[in-house]
């Protein structure tokens, strides 16, 4: 195992909280694809070819251990009949809300997946992934959580201010979210995906208060997860996780993205034996890192969350923002060979 | 248990008619802006170095921002973000992005302190900020950002104004200003805010002979 494992051995070993060859990296370099291609990011994300070319390109040179095929967010807003805005050096957003009257919400239906040609393309490249990774390499999916995705739906406002005024309304949109939301995940994972990155930053305490989640975001992602028929890691945003872990582990998550606003150590220690822990490297801070301090930050983390295994070394955010030089990555994909090797200096397998 | 204590309690629940009672009684012994000044603005800074320290959620410092805004309404007369001659002249925007909740969560703070601000709305333009601030005769301009690409433009925005010759003091706010503590300097800011309720504090300090 340890000699010949493969990318997909190793994430399955760490997932097992067991310690495989090395620490595996999830590097989720998304927007960079079309660096490599030389398009802009628009085009870039207006053909599957292109991504799983880029996805492909990416790990070649990076050497990590998963495809994504995440295009960005916003692209779930289309299939609702929303508009995307492009970027040139940034992550595409999600354009005007789906509805500025409480109302409107009533009138919504979520989107026939087979209907939408933007998510039939997302469903291409994974298939294209798929075949590229040989089955030696996860192939990871996204989908918004059905609790999470009303802030792109409504705008962060209305949303937070119709949860009380208009409490029928967001049950409905939370309802039918939910419905979108597992159909997508379950095309995903047949069209290819190993496992789906259910995105939830509204589920951190830094967004909103444990109370409040437990009765609402918590039981929708139960549901959710239930019926979602593959594995799943839940992703924070850069959001902290600490006060909810006991909640996350019982939704049925197998791993979390944490944030560089906590300290490893302490977030490996809540989740051990129940969650693998997916962070969190600060991909904000990585933009002026040098190459030393992106070693520096490799060894920190994996000091802190590797031994034992159930930890995948990634950035904090669950994409790489555009601004973050090529020899950083570079650095830190180097780094996780050099000091992620198991068993690791001071630790015997646990 | 202290009217600021019961003042919390009551705006972290959202229970806006308990946070009005205690504010209410406040006012029996105080004149409206003295009771506000002495109530809602420690609160609301307290709310907010509770978020920063990780203790509460976003969610519930909007919502506390929110309803002191109201009682503010109800309070004192409608100043509708213009300046009395003596006030300050503040104004907010966000830079290129079209996430607002930053900017309506400073806004309601520096509202219930009794800071009149101009909302110059979201998704501008560098120049477009510019031309504002010089039309408004800006003292103080704060800038929400949620992305990384558009945290860097305040430093283009900086540098215009500056070309521009203008003394606007720039504000920097956003999530990537709380993950990156070097970025405000890296962008040229005067001053950052990590929280909403940061804002009372930096722009009283900004304006001339501060308040």
């Amino acid at each position: 195992m340890r000699a010949t494992a493969t990318s997909l051995d190793r994430v399955l070993t760490t997932l097992g909280h067991r310690e495989p060859d090395r620490v595996p990296l999830f590097l989720l370099p998304s927007l960079q694809g079309a660096r490599e291609l030389g398009l802009s990011i628009r085009e870039y994300y207006s053909s599957a070819p292109n991504v799983v070319e880029g996805q492909f390109r990416l790990r070649a040179k990076y050497g990590h251990d998963c495809y994504f095929g995440f295009f960005y967010g916003a692209i779930e807003m289309e299939a609702w009949g929303g508009e995307t805005r492009f970027f040139d050096d940034g992550p595409p957003n999600s354009g005007p809300p789906l509805a500025t009257r409480a109302g409107q919400i009533l009138e919504l239906r979520p989107p026939r997946i087979e209907e939408c040609a933007r998510l039939r393309q997302v469903l291409d490249a994974i298939s294209g992934l798929k075949e590229r990774a040989a089955g030696e390499v996860p192939v990871l999916g996204v989908v918004m959580s059905p609790y999470s995705v009303p802030v792109m739906q409504l705008g962060f406002e209305r949303y937070l201010d119709w949860q009380i005024e208009a409490p029928e309304a967001i049950g409905h949109l939370w309802r039918i979210n939910e419905r979108f939301c597992v159909d997508w995940a379950n095309a995903q994972l047949q069209a290819g995906a190993t496992a789906i990155c259910y995105f939830d930053p509204l589920a951190s305490p830094t967004v909103t208060s444990p109370k409040v989640y437990r009765n609402t975001g918590w039981r929708i992602a139960r549901r959710c997860l239930e019926r979602i028929a593959g594995p799943t890691a839940t992703h924070l945003a850069s959001g902290r996780c600490l006060p909810v872990i006991d909640d996350l582990a019982q939704t049925g998550t197998a791993a979390i993205g944490v944030s560089a606003l906590e300290d490893l150590a302490e977030v490996k220690r809540a989740c051990a034996g129940r969650l693998t822990v997916l962070g969190n490297l600060n991909g904000i801070e990585m933009r002026r890192w040098t190459p030393a301090q992106a070693e520096a930050a490799v060894k920190e983390a994996i000091a802190k969350a590797a031994p034992g295994g159930g930890f995948i070394l990634s950035d904090n955010h669950g994409e790489i923002p555009w601004q973050v030089p090529d020899d950083i990555l570079t650095a830190v994909s180097e780094a996780v060979r050099r000091w992620g090797k198991y068993p690791l200096p001071g630790h015997s397998e646990e | 248990m202290s009217a600021p204590e019961a003042f919390l309690d009551a705006l972290l629940d959202t229970d806006r008619q308990a946070a009005w009672r205690v504010l209410e009684q406040a006012c029996q012994s105080a004149e409206p802006s003295e009771a506000l000044d002495r109530l809602v603005t420690p609160v609301l800074e307290r709310i907010g170095r509770r978020w920063e320290a990780g203790e509460l959620a976003l969610s519930q410092v909007y919502m506390s921002g929110r309803i002191c805004e109201e009682f503010i309404e109800r309070l004192l007369p409608p100043r509708d973000g213009h300046s009395a001659g003596s006030d300050p002249r503040v104004a907010i925007g966000v830079l290129e992005d079209h996430h607002a909740l930053g900017k309506r969560m400073v806004l309601s703070v520096l509202r219930a302190s009794g800071i009149p601000v101009r909302d110059y709305g979201s998704g501008l333009g560098v120049d477009e900020l510019v031309e504002r601030s010089r039309a408004d005769g800006i003292e103080v301009l704060l800038v929400s950002t949620l992305m990384l690409r558009s945290a860097l433009r305040i430093g283009d925005l900086v540098g215009a104004l500056r070309s521009a010759a203008l003394p606007v003091k720039v504000v920097a706010g956003g999530a990537p200003f709380v993950l990156d503590r070097r970025l405000a300097d890296d962008v040229g800011a005067d001053a950052v805010g990590y929280s909403a309720s940061d804002s009372v504090r930096i722009v009283r300090s900004l304006v001339r002979g501060g308040r």
